[in-house]
């Protein structure tokens, strides 16, 4: 399986930036699609979720519908499969840990629904999501919010929590991921 | 509905690359994390970079989209630094542990991997819970 040159496909993800200002003065955003299904649904009558969602976030539901079509697309109409190319230290990294199929995008001893009988991947899928959700919205974006529209207009307030983002990310990977993936075997 | 039609085509074009590139992958977010490969740094770097001129550009000649109306960027609220920093840390916490954040989750959950809908529906949770404890965190 091989992925796009890094450096073709960074420079396309950068121009979903002018391309969403074009199509309608719209800031690309991926995580405030999160609050606007908490407005859709409307649970508990909170002030934060009380907003006109149509008027406000309909163009960005309509953008992460089109992002599960890409993603079929790519993953099953121009079809990618076989094992990753990821660097060799991290495979022996990752190898220490339990992991041992590099076959896909990701390791089926997670990302699977056969693996779910298994607490510490329940674990790690609801327990992950809700850190995504909370900390995103907690932020005021995430890696497409913050990370690239924010830095790209050369904004403080992302540049910090591009660092956040980093300090929360190396915690996990170094000091809670091993245990709890050693707790998987 | 009409007028939402474009929004869908650069999703699918967003979703495309985000699979074709690999940043979906929970592999590649290890290697980045582990400081093993350029590969995530290159992407998001020139990302940034494309972003950050492309910018430049609209603001330099006041371009307008494709409604004829003018192009702004409102500001972020510098002042509550203390949200960017916790809630920053929290989103990294939970980005690390998934090796996925919320564009790759719904990439990948149209690529075949329909157990990502558990993650969907938890970051939706977590959302709501945001908002329902907002008052009482520190911003």
């Amino acid at each position: 399986m091989h992925a796009w040159p890094w450096y073709v496909s960074g420079p396309i993800i950068g121009l979903v930036v002018p391309l969403l200002l074009f199509l309608g003065n719209k800031l690309f955003g991926v995580s405030e699609n999160l609050r606007h299904i908490c407005a859709i649904c409307n649970v508990g009558e909170i002030n934060f979720f009380d907003y006109d969602w149509k008027s406000k976030g309909l163009w960005n539901l309509f953008f992460i519908g089109g992002t599960i079509i890409g993603g079929f697309l790519a993953n099953n109409v121009f079809n990618g499969d076989g094992n990753i190319d990821i660097s060799k230290k991290t495979v022996s990294s990752l190898q220490t840990m339990g992991i041992h199929n590099f076959n896909g995008l990701l390791p089926a001893q997670i990302f699977s629904w056969s693996s779910l009988t298994h607490p510490v991947d329940i674990i790690i899928l609801v327990a992950g999501g809700f850190l995504i959700g909370f900390g995103s919205r907690y932020a005021g974006g995430c890696t497409s919010g913050h990370a690239i529209s924010g830095l790209a207009d050369l904004q403080l307030a992302s540049l910090i929590a591009v660092v956040g983002f980093f300090i929360g990310g190396l915690i996990m990977t170094y000091f809670i991921l091993p245990f709890l993936l050693a707790g998987l075997h | 509905m009409k007028g939402n039609i474009r929004y869908i085509i650069a999703g699918i074009a967003f979703g495309f690359i985000l699979v074709k590139s690999e940043v979906v992958s929970w592999f590649r977010i290890q290697e980045m994390f582990h400081f093993q490969s350029i590969f995530m740094y290159g992407i998001i770097g020139l990302a940034i970079i494309v972003g950050f001129i492309s910018i430049q550009i609209i603001k330099r000649f006041n371009l307008k989209d494709i409604e004829g109306k003018p192009i702004t960027i409102p500001p972020k609220d510098i002042t509550q630094y203390k949200r960017y920093i916790i809630g920053g840390i929290f989103f990294g916490l939970g980005w690390a542990m998934l090796g996925a954040c919320p564009g790759p989750l719904f990439a990948l959950f149209g690529a075949g991997y329909t157990v990502m809908i558990i993650p969907i529906i938890s970051a939706v949770i977590g959302t709501w819970t945001y908002g329902k404890l907002r008052t009482k965190l520190p911003h």
